[in-house]
């Protein structure tokens, strides 16, 4: 024998790298990329590779240039970043506008705090929320483009308002949430599978359903930040519901509407930004949801999970240290 | 109903492809190096001179202190060297040197095959019997036996389990010898659980071994009638997840008890032994035969023919590996033990202790560090740590020599199971740092009871 | 427009004031008391916080010389004779004079000398390749070449040469701290006088095995022979567990040991002209570390 190896135990090593897991995401990601594109057509198609091909060029150049360190692109960890990014704006974002999302994502909130696991923040709501706040009138602009297979993909009834937008603007001119609802002629089936407007990403809660399922069973994420996400939305909205049903949207509503579903499947689930013990990862969960309802019911903004998780995430050293799993034999 | 641990755990794999190979017996070699440290405590102490001629389980060194255990001749022949020789780590071991002439055994050992079901009453002697036949824990821990039989006044063992889950990957002896020497397992078992004076033992066995688990409690049912001394044991199956044969998560999964960080199985009222254990524990107190001889999985996916031997105490490895048909090509890596928390052999020309396992020889493919990169806070360290610790704040905490910090955070508490190593995404060798930094911990932790006790 | 400005600018300043008001005579109320010598001692040190004295950094080690009786057990390597002097005339002690010390790596192991057995595959540390194992080559006590000692350095003074795998003392750098004598898990590196002239003779080896071991696993291992003692005129070598030990306070620097070494495990270190070697034998090393630096500096 030439090469004997010598190497402290366990000399096995499982089948995972960052780099298989964050494929995984992409993977997961595809159902909803497809819908998007199908339902938003080229220009949609061009968002993503604006966003993907930046996002990925940036930290390549910062590894590079700027910190000289060991190029980390290959660990995909930055198309999950970009396409994310991509299906939380509009299809009809310019392309520039989307750059500099990338730029804040990548160069801002990952790779200042020393790239991928530091960052504090997860990076593509923080360039989302950055364009939100820095350009209102591109990021609510939510008129439908032309799909790939034509006008009208389902697209029928929808005004250019996302309904969580329209439930606004209508409660504020005084009318009841029935009445919005019916005027706007939204359907839960409608939600669930086609297109209702807003985000590219928000389309179609099937597609991302999907991606959760499949991340679930690769075991990339655990449930329950996402279950206690929703199921908190879903309590919570329907105490205000039950109370008030003209002036509160109903807990389906809520759940299958806005980014509720991308948020607490792709991005509360960030694993940097995330607590590590289960304890943790509920009360992360809970506090998502109930700041998104909070809100949506009666913030300015018409949606909130984008805040709801960067706030939450804010709290993830904290939960970390208050909530640790438990040890063997130190009850 | 089948049981399992409660914290974390990880599935890496069975890999038992040595399973059906049943154990035969390897051909006694020219020279055997017989190591005077095979056990936890204090090296033993060469009873025999240069020239002296010994006989097959002869006692050739004596315990060097409470916590030690006799040592015997494994073949019969001239005593040819007491010294220094590298073990396989490297490190020099005092060993005695035999060269074999015939095979003549000491005459007070039964050699017969006949299964003895009578078991004495006296539990002084089969204690006294158990430590002149250098009986110790061979599940890993090497741990002399009859120190682990004698429990601290006061304190009453309440369940004695038998560990046979064998949770390692590619590990088959301990499986080998249940379906083997089944009913000698049992009466072993019966004779440790006199000795501690329990009602109830449970011999744990993980559900991938299903013929193990059936053989075994058709072997009881059988005994139990000869006997009442053969009441209160049973087969327990346990479901299949690394590390299931760890002492504490074993008495966790079988009495849903934890035994507190420093503390000994015995304070929760348990008390673990092997299978092989209670194999040599029948052997020494039925057949007055001392541990002279061990079964070994020698295994490896790159090997041609699989094997189960029953090789003598102190046989090089190179011999063994030799009649195995040789190093294969594309091994990279030989391991002595279980692929999880075995030991890399740096000297073939080691020989076998007692608590030898296995010979695995891996490929680099399956063996090899990945480039490491950065942690991604994933958890997944945490999720598998069978102990409930936090290996990627313990890994930063060591390399920042945070001792209070590791202290805290209970980086004593670490079994070195390689959970975490096994499952970080991004290759951070986090046992090799949390290692070193238990060691650490462990000493001052010790230092520290040493300078209260003194002040006292 | 211009009123809210003025607003800001005066409530800013206000609340400015009032602030450092407060700050200063919490200050001045909860003041700790301090030696003010333990400021002057701290301002005369290097500085380094390397802890090469013992102590935690040099604040640390500037409170215990002003509390302690005298200087003897309190002495920074890095500094050196030129700044006890100072402490000492800070504290109004005497200082003994020291012989300026250098850190001194005892392998003779290169690639060449010491053939690789096996590969190490863990983390690239030598405290945990050392718990594992002897280490990738037949000999038990030499370098593990994995840099604990190089990365411990805070003056930069050490590097691993990438040719013989062994560290390399950059003797104008090394300031004697002795992070790398505590580092190395083997206790190859050793601090020793530096020499007049920086003129050094040491055995750069501790192979404890006996001759026939270390020589089969390292062409230039001490194999414990005693040509060295019994040629010493000055009675500087001992020979204790099969290695020898030239005690650099006794030896006059005179090469006779190196002259007669079979194996070429002593070294003299910046001596112009190279000692004639009685063995027959060439010495099995050619390029030793610390010769390396010497070159680079000249």
């Amino acid at each position: 024998m030439n090469r004997l190896i010598v190497s402290p135990s366990p000399h096995l090593h499982a089948e995972v790298s960052v780099r298989s897991l964050m494929l995984d995401v992409v993977i997961a990601l595809l159902p909803a990329v497809v819908v998007s594109v199908i339902f938003y057509g080229l220009r949609e198609l061009s968002v993503l590779a604006v966003s993907v091909i930046s996002c990925v060029l940036l930290e390549y150049l910062i590894t590079k240039y700027l910190l000289k360190k060991q190029n980390t692109t290959g660990d995909l960890s930055a198309v999950v970043t970009g396409i994310l990014l991509a299906l939380n704006l509009p299809a009809t974002t310019p392309w520039w506008i989307v750059f500099i999302g990338s730029v804040v994502a990548i160069g801002v909130a990952k790779m200042t705090f020393g790239g991928i696991g530091q960052n504090v923040f997860n990076p593509a709501l923080t360039g989302r929320v950055f364009l939100l706040i820095s350009f209102p009138k591109y990021l609510t602009r939510w008129e439908i483009p032309t799909g790939l297979f034509g006008k009208g993909m389902g697209t029928d009834a929808v005004s250019g308002a996302t309904p969580l937008t329209a439930i606004k603007e209508g409660l504020m001119q005084g009318s009841s949430v029935h009445d919005i609802m019916t005027a706007h002629g939204y359907s839960y089936g409608q939600m669930l599978f086609s297109n209702i407007g807003g985000s590219a990403g928000e389309a179609c809660a099937i597609a991302i359903i999907i991606g959760f399922v499949y991340l679930l069973l690769r075991k990339v994420i655990k449930p329950y930040i996402t279950l206690s996400i929703l199921g908190t939305v879903a309590i919570v909205s329907c105490l205000f519901w039950l109370g008030d049903p003209s002036r509160f949207t109903d807990p389906l509503f809520n759940l299958l509407t806005g980014g509720l579903l991308l948020g607490s499947t792709f991005m509360a689930t960030d694993y940097a930004t995330s607590p590590m013990s289960i304890k943790g990862g509920l009360i992360f969960g809970i506090g998502i949801g109930f700041i998104t309802l909070m809100i949506r019911y009666f913030g300015s903004y018409p949606e909130g999970v984008s805040f709801a998780i960067l706030i939450m995430n804010s709290l993830v050293p904290l939960l970390n240290r208050w909530f640790k799993q438990k040890k063997y034999g130190r009850a | 109903m089948s049981h399992t641990f409660s914290i974390g755990g990880i599935h890496p794999g069975e890999r038992k492809i040595s399973r059906d190979c049943s154990i035969e017996a390897m051909p006694v070699p020219d020279t055997v190096y017989i190591s005077v440290a095979q056990h936890i405590g204090a090296p033993a102490k060469p009873i025999v001179a240069v020239g002296d001629k010994v006989v097959t389980g002869q006692p050739i060194a004596e315990p060097g202190g409470f916590v030690s255990a006799y040592i015997h001749s494994s073949v019969s022949g001239t005593v040819k060297s007491i010294g220094p020789r590298k073990d396989l780590a490297g490190k020099q071991q005092t060993t005695i040197e035999i060269s074999v002439e015939g095979d003549e055994w000491a005459e007070d050992i039964d050699r017969t095959d006949s299964l003895v079901t009578v078991i004495p009453d006296d539990n002084k002697a089969i204690l006294e019997k158990i430590r002149t036949c250098g009986v110790v824990g061979l599940g890993g821990a090497t741990f002399p036996t009859h120190v682990k039989l004698s429990p601290p006044p006061g304190k009453k063992c309440e369940t004695l389990i038998i560990n046979g889950c064998e949770c390692e990957p590619y590990l088959t002896s301990d499986f080998r010898t249940m379906m083997e020497k089944g009913e000698q397992v049992v009466v072993g078992t019966a004779i440790i659980k006199q000795v501690l004076g329990v009602d109830k033992a449970v011999i744990a066995i993980e559900d991938n071994k299903p013929e193990a688990i059936s053989h075994m409690k058709e072997i009881i049912e059988k005994l139990f009638k000869l006997s009442s001394k053969f009441s209160g044991i049973s087969v327990m199956p346990m479901i299949s997840k690394y590390p299931e044969g760890g002492e504490k998560q074993l008495i966790d999964a079988v009495m849903h008890r934890q035994v507190k960080s420093g503390g000994l199985p015995i304070d929760v009222g348990a008390v673990v032994q092997n299978i092989a254990t209670a194999l040599a524990i029948y052997d020494a107190v039925q057949k007055n035969k001392p541990i002279i001889e061990n079964s070994i999985t020698v295994t490896g996916d790159c090997l041609e023919k699989q094997r189960n031997l029953m090789v003598r105490v102190g046989t090089p490895l190179s011999y063994i590996m030799d009649y195995a048909g040789g190093i294969p090509a594309d091994a990279v890596k030989i391991i002595s033990g279980g692929p999880m928390m075995g030991k890399a052999v740096s000297n073939p020309d080691a020989a076998t202790l007692k608590g030898t396992s296995a010979i695995l020889f891996l490929t680099s493919p399956q063996t090899e560090r990945k480039i490491q990169s950065q942690c991604i806070r994933c958890g997944r360290c945490a999720e598998a740590c069978p102990m409930g610790l936090e290996p990627f704040l313990l890994n930063k905490l060591a390399l920042n020599d945070d001792d209070e910090g590791l202290e805290a955070n209970a980086a004593q508490d670490c079994i070195e199971c390689g959970c975490c190593l096994y499952s970080c995404p991004a290759n951070i060798p986090l046992l090799d740092v949390i290692r070193v930094a238990k060691a650490k911990i462990l000493g001052i932790i010790k230092a520290r009871a040493k300078a209260a006790a003194q002040s006292k | 427009m211009i009123a809210t400005i003025v607003w800001t600018i005066v409530i800013i300043t206000v609340l400015g004031l009032v602030l450092a008001a407060i700050l200063y005579f919490i200050a001045k109320r909860f003041k700790v008391e301090e030696d003010p010598r333990i400021d002057e001692v701290e301002a005369v040190m290097p500085g380094a916080n390397c802890g090469g004295c013992g102590f935690a950094g040099c604040r640390a080690f500037a409170e215990a010389a002003v509390k302690a009786p005298n200087l003897d057990n309190n002495y920074c390597p890095v500094g050196g004779n030129p700044v006890m002097q100072k402490v000492a005339a800070i504290l109004g002690y005497e200082v003994k004079e020291k012989l300026p010390m250098v850190a001194v790596v005892r392998c003779n192991g290169t690639c060449e000398n010491r053939p690789r057995t096996n590969y190490y595959d863990g983390l690239k540390s030598c405290k945990v390749k050392a718990a594992l194992y002897t280490g990738d080559t037949g000999c038990s006590f030499g370098c593990l070449g994995c840099g604990d000692c190089v990365s411990v350095c805070k003056f930069d003074a050490i590097s691993m040469d990438p040719d013989t795998g062994l560290p390399v003392v950059d003797e104008t750098k090394c300031t004697a701290c002795g992070a790398c004598v505590k580092a190395c898990p083997k206790g190859i590196i050793e601090l020793r006088n530096k020499g007049p002239r920086n003129l050094r003779v040491f055995v750069s080896c501790i192979n404890k095995d006996k001759g026939a071991v270390a020589r089969k696993a390292c062409k230039a291992a001490c194999i414990g022979c005693g040509l060295c003692v019994k040629t010493c005129p000055h009675d500087a070598i001992t020979l204790v567990d099969n290695v020898a030990y030239i005690d650099y306070e006794k030896c006059k620097l005179c090469r006779k040991c190196v002259a007669v070494c079979p194996t070429g495990a002593i070294h003299d270190v910046n001596f112009p002209k190279p000692v004639e070697r009685v063995s027959k034998q060439k010495p099995a090393v050619v390029k030793t570390p610390v010769e390396k630096t010497v070159k680079t500096e000249a």
